[in-house]
């Protein structure tokens, strides 16, 4: 399923000429999993659905991610996907509320914690058992309004909020421990309070163990550090800051294409 | 007399005690909000979030996401500042209900400064699709003002300042229409519309010209936005000339408002606000003389006007 979502990502990104590939890349088995396996309530037919699990894209620049996949749960149709990057398509370069599934407007970043803590707090004040999933980026933790939501979360107690941070490494102007260090981030969240753990959120057995182990109940807001690699399954990307928002012309959009189809006939085969 | 802050906690309370959705969000505020017995009486209902307006107002924006009727208050200077775009972003774009209550707005307090006044408010939030603003004359239209808010669905600003307020309206019984400014005399000699705690000055300002035989029309703008181009225009048409007061900078405010909306149709427009400066320190009373948009300055900057 998320080689799919990834063919499809890398088509839609191509054919609008924009788009933050290396990012959606890397938090795209994320995704996947999120609205595949972990959270509940995730119906098109029933968008609002009060008790559904509640996902903030913090991150919105890689908002092409997240519109794969709501194509994939049916939220999207694939005429309105293709319409990426057209004049007066529905689809912004960031979440919107106007794209059935997306809950709230975002791409200024920083703020999607805070509005996740207002989700979980509205939990536990209804006594609902609903819970918020709020993606954040690396390079996006320079943002200090995140560590104000930080601290409300703890003093709230709100273990019905699971906050991911994508951990590819990069940000815009290259690798982010030379724009602002974040070598001590996990102890930094333990320290507000939060119940850190790390995956491989590269690998989707990790993501799924991880998410089904976690402890919903233990009066603590919890971060998952997601180990990721930019540009995550395009081989000429991976790791590569440059891929941030980089264009694809015709000749790596074929051999994207090909990369992605060759291993979903590969695990096609096994199967 | 009663703060128009006082007034919007005490009704918000009434409305909270029968309404268990409605949720007031504040930033150690409590005290200068007024929000003391709200706490103190419906925790349930109470978020504190410490010094932190941009959280506050992403929280607000969540929990109204989930359904709850938002008030978050503060002092208006850091909502309209520092979280300025939690407030484009995560209300007026995402369209939350949330009501920023600002208090203590425009140079309410006084000597501590330009850290703590907030002159340029309608400026920034009129142009926030999406964005509602309103700056009530007094307690009474306050009050109606929180009752109407409470199932309104859209996000609102309301700005308030921290003195008691002298009532422009006497009784209960005067119009409330969303969008829409009361006249509070009619004249045909000019117009003065203003907004928040300077109709007051600008209604005793025209009672005083009347009595020197200027037939003067006082318009209540509390609504910002949506705003009432139609009065704007009648008044235009009617009186010739129209004088603006507001607590705010002269740049971007209800005198621009006004201006904006008579281009096609031009009279001449006195704007009296803030001028862009830094604001002489004093007491909001002494700041509002020396700018001319208390009584006096009205009544003289009217009087010259006609003679000019």
């Amino acid at each position: 399923m998320a080689e799919k979502n990834r063919r499809r990502l890398v088509e839609i990104v191509y054919r609008a000429k924009a788009g933050h590939i290396g990012g959606d890349l890397s938090c795209l088995n994320v995704l996947t999993a999120l609205y595949f396996n972990v959270m509940k309530g995730i119906n098109a037919d029933d968008p609002k659905n009060p008790e559904r699990d509640r996902f903030v894209l913090s991150k919105g620049h890689c908002v092409e991610a997240l519109y794969v996949t709501l194509e994939a749960k049916g939220f999207l149709n694939s005429d309105t996907l293709d319409t990426l990057g057209q004049f007066g398509s529905v689809l912004s370069g960031h979440p919107t509320i106007d794209v059935p599934g997306i809950e709230v407007n975002s791409g200024a970043l920083g703020h999607g914690l805070s509005i996740g803590v207002g989700m979980a707090l509205a939990a536990k004040m209804d006594g609902k058992d609903y819970r918020t999933f709020v993606l954040m980026g690396d390079g996006e933790q320079g943002e200090g309004s995140i560590y104000e939501a930080a601290m409300a979360a703890h003093q709230y107690g709100l273990d019905n909020l699971i906050a991911m941070i994508d951990r590819n490494h990069l940000q815009i102007s290259g690798d982010t421990e030379h724009v602002m260090a974040l070598d001590s981030i996990g102890e930094r969240w333990s320290a507000f309070g939060w119940d850190v753990v790390s995956m491989n959120g590269d690998s989707m057995h990790d993501i799924v163990q991880t998410f089904s182990n976690m402890e919903y109940t233990n009066g603590k807001p919890h971060l998952i550090i997601s180990e990721t690699t930019k540009g995550k399954g395009v081989s000429f990307m991976e790791g590569l800051a440059k891929w941030h928002h980089g264009v694809l012309n015709a000749e790596q959009y074929e051999t994207a294409e090909k990369e992605i189809s060759d291993r979903i006939k590969k695990m096609e085969e096994e199967v | 007399m009663i703060a128009c802050r006082k007034m919007f906690t005490d009704t918000l309370l009434e409305l909270a005690r029968q309404d268990r959705d409605i949720i007031a969000v504040t930033t150690d505020a409590r005290g200068s909000v007024t929000l003391g017995d709200f706490a103190g009486e419906l925790p349930a209902q109470f978020v504190e979030c410490g010094i932190a307006e941009q959280d506050a107002v992403g929280i607000s924006a969540g929990l109204a996401h989930s359904g709850k009727k938002v008030f978050c208050c503060g002092p208006a200077c850091f909502y309209v500042a520092r979280a300025l775009e939690q407030v484009k972003v995560d209300l007026a774009y995402s369209r939350n209900p949330v009501t920023i209550l600002g208090v203590s707005g425009g140079v309410a307090y006084g000597a501590l400064g330009t850290t703590h006044h907030s002159l340029h408010d309608i400026a920034v939030l009129r142009c926030f699709p999406g964005m509602n603003v309103v700056l009530p004359s007094d307690a009474r239209y306050t009050r109606r003002l929180v009752q109407f808010l409470t199932n309104f669905g859209q996000p609102c600003y309301v700005r308030v300042g921290r003195a008691a307020v002298p009532d422009v309206y006497e009784n209960d019984d005067f119009d409330f229409e969303p969008g829409k400014a009361n006249m509070l005399l009619d004249g045909s000699d000019l117009t003065i519309i203003a907004t928040g705690e300077t109709v007051y000055h600008a209604y005793q300002a025209g009672l005083r010209l009347q009595q020197q035989g200027v037939k003067a029309r006082v318009l209540d703008s509390s609504w910002i936005k949506p705003f009432d181009c139609e009065a704007v225009l009648k008044a235009a048409a009617e009186t010739g000339r129209i004088i603006t007061v507001e607590e705010h900078s002269q740049f971007g405010g209800l005198g621009a408002l006004v201006t904006e909306t008579l281009s096609e149709h031009p009279v001449p427009v006195r704007i009296l606000g803030i001028p862009d400066e830094d604001v002489i320190h004093g007491t909001n009373t002494e700041i509002f003389h020396h700018y001319g948009i208390d009584t006096d300055g009205i009544f003289k900057s009217a009087l010259e006007f006609i003679k000019s």
